[in-house]
């Protein structure tokens, strides 16, 4: 899919909370091998972050990036499945606290992991057809693990957000994006439920791995691309093994990969994942290096996007901290604060 | 809950908004209908960057129940850059890992919420300053 005007990235922003439970303490606490946990450690959202807090961190870092006036942005999207509100737009608060309201496009965004990238595809319909001068889509989660379940070794916080514009101005260049979506009951979360479920051997093969890697043979084929073409790769990551073993199948290679694979020491920051990847591979791109990103979001679906990086990357990326100075600034806590943190002591 | 109260000043709180005496340029946090010093009434919005220095700070141990999820913090008296003293929680950081004369940024936070059924509030706080470098 390309829009009729060219359009790309003008700004970027990331965010990840500082509090940082690991792997093994997790392990300790239900029993389980320490051996066997799949990364690190996770990051834990402080008692006064959510998803709203998350996500104006990250609006304001791709502002200062973008050096635009918040209210020439058109569009405030927000993708995540860990709303504070069920009812009441996070959108909304974001767009206030930016200063981008009252003429603006709010809305929240729902698609599990996918959601984030959802809003980018939409900020390129809404300036590529002319309707917008900039759009601003931000995937975040402050994600739900249920207590002892294996996707609590990973549920993490954190997320990135985008600023489209104008090719011209644009630190880096969407040539183009494709959308891979159908019906694969893999993970969900029902109505009033604190924590989702999933479908064990949903989660791989016919998930993931068929999401993945269609969106991106798409895309690849739609360009007439091949891995070789491209400097770095990132795609959706809620845990370690899954991006090195998709981009494997796909022919990149790990190198090509590495930089942009941030769950290891963060984990599955679920509607943020790929677009902190893609964040991360930013603060180290250069001027002329091609970008592949695929996200990937349960229910089920994956978005591809290839990229071109500007010269205007290198003046813009110092202007605001870099993915690697949210990772590095940690303060490890046990399962107690954890738990506390996390609300799963209900009174 | 009072939730026109929170809807009237979400402004101020979410952005650091404050207000400037248009007549003798005097800058006012939180804003203020009639300015201080000259007893002017044309004061206008002020957007503050955000940035300034602890010149004291308190631990709290026994705040208003809508707090105590987010025991233990500090509240400090924060110099903003622009001039202006005001009182702002801190976060991301306990007192004993504050000193008089740091730099803290404000960030937008959770300040309070009323049960599970209420609204949320957000608001400012401040933190120590993220350092960062580019890769």
């Amino acid at each position: 899919m390309k829009p009729n005007k060219s359009v790309g990235i003008i700004g970027y922003g990331a965010y990840v909370p500082k509090y940082r439970i690991q792997n093994t303490e997790i392990a300790r606490v239900w029993g389980n091998d320490p051996n066997l946990v799949p990364i690190r450690e996770k990051s834990v959202p402080g008692a006064d972050e959510d998803s709203v807090t998350i996500a104006i961190e990250i609006a304001r870092n791709a502002i200062i990036r973008a050096g635009i006036d918040p209210s020439d942005l058109r569009a405030v999207w927000v993708g995540s499945e860990s709303k504070p509100y069920a009812v009441k737009p996070t959108s909304t608060i974001v767009a206030e606290a930016i200063a981008a309201t009252p003429f603006v496009n709010a809305a929240d965004w729902e698609f599990a992991c996918k959601a984030g990238s959802e809003t980018i595809q939409a900020c390129i319909a809404f300036v590529g057809s002319g309707m917008a001068k900039y759009a601003l889509g931000i995937g975040v989660d402050t994600a739900q693990g249920a207590p002892s379940d294996a996707l609590e070794y990973t549920a993490a916080a954190g997320g990135a957000g985008y600023i489209i514009g104008n090719a011209k101005e644009s630190l880096a260049i969407i040539e183009a994006s494709v959308s891979y979506v159908t019906d694969t009951p893999d993970f969900w979360r029902r109505q009033h439920e604190h924590y989702p479920k999933h479908g064990n051997r949903f989660t791989g093969e016919p998930s993931y791995f068929k999401h993945v890697l269609s969106s991106s043979k798409a895309l690849m084929e739609e360009l007439g691309t091949k891995p070789e073409d491209y400097n770095y790769a990132i795609f959706h990551q809620p845990n370690r093994k899954f991006p090195i073993e998709v981009a494997k199948i796909l022919g990149f290679p790990k190198e090509k990969v590495l930089d942009g694979l941030v769950s290891p020491y963060i984990g599955n920051t679920y509607a943020g994942s790929a677009l902190l990847g893609l964040a991360a591979v930013l603060d180290k791109a250069k001027e002329g290096d091609k970008i592949f990103c695929t996200s990937y979001g349960s229910g089920a679906g994956s978005d591809s996007f290839s990229l071109e990086v500007t010269d205007k990357l290198a003046e813009r990326k110092g202007k605001a901290p870099s993915v690697k100075s949210y990772i590095e600034r940690r303060e490890e806590i046990d399962y107690a604060r954890y738990a506390r943190y996390r609300k799963k002591i209900r009174m | 809950m009072n939730v026109p109260r929170h809807w009237r000043e979400q402004i101020r709180r979410y952005r650091l908004v404050g207000s400037k005496c248009t007549d003798c340029g005097r800058l006012s946090f939180p804003n203020r209908a009639v300015c201080p010093k000259c007893n002017s009434r044309n004061n206008e919005n002020y957007q503050y960057v955000g940035r300034g220095k602890i010149i004291s700070f308190t631990n709290i141990n026994s705040p208003p129940k809508e707090h105590k999820y987010n025991l233990p913090f500090a509240v400090a008296l924060i110099q903003l850059m622009e001039g202006p003293v005001i009182t702002a929680q801190i976060t991301d950081a306990r007192a004993e890992e504050l000193e008089i004369g740091m730099e803290v940024e404000m960030v937008t936070r959770k300040i309070m919420e009323y049960n599970d059924d209420g609204i949320i509030c957000y608001g400012y706080k401040f933190r120590p300053i993220v350092e960062y470098a580019h890769p």
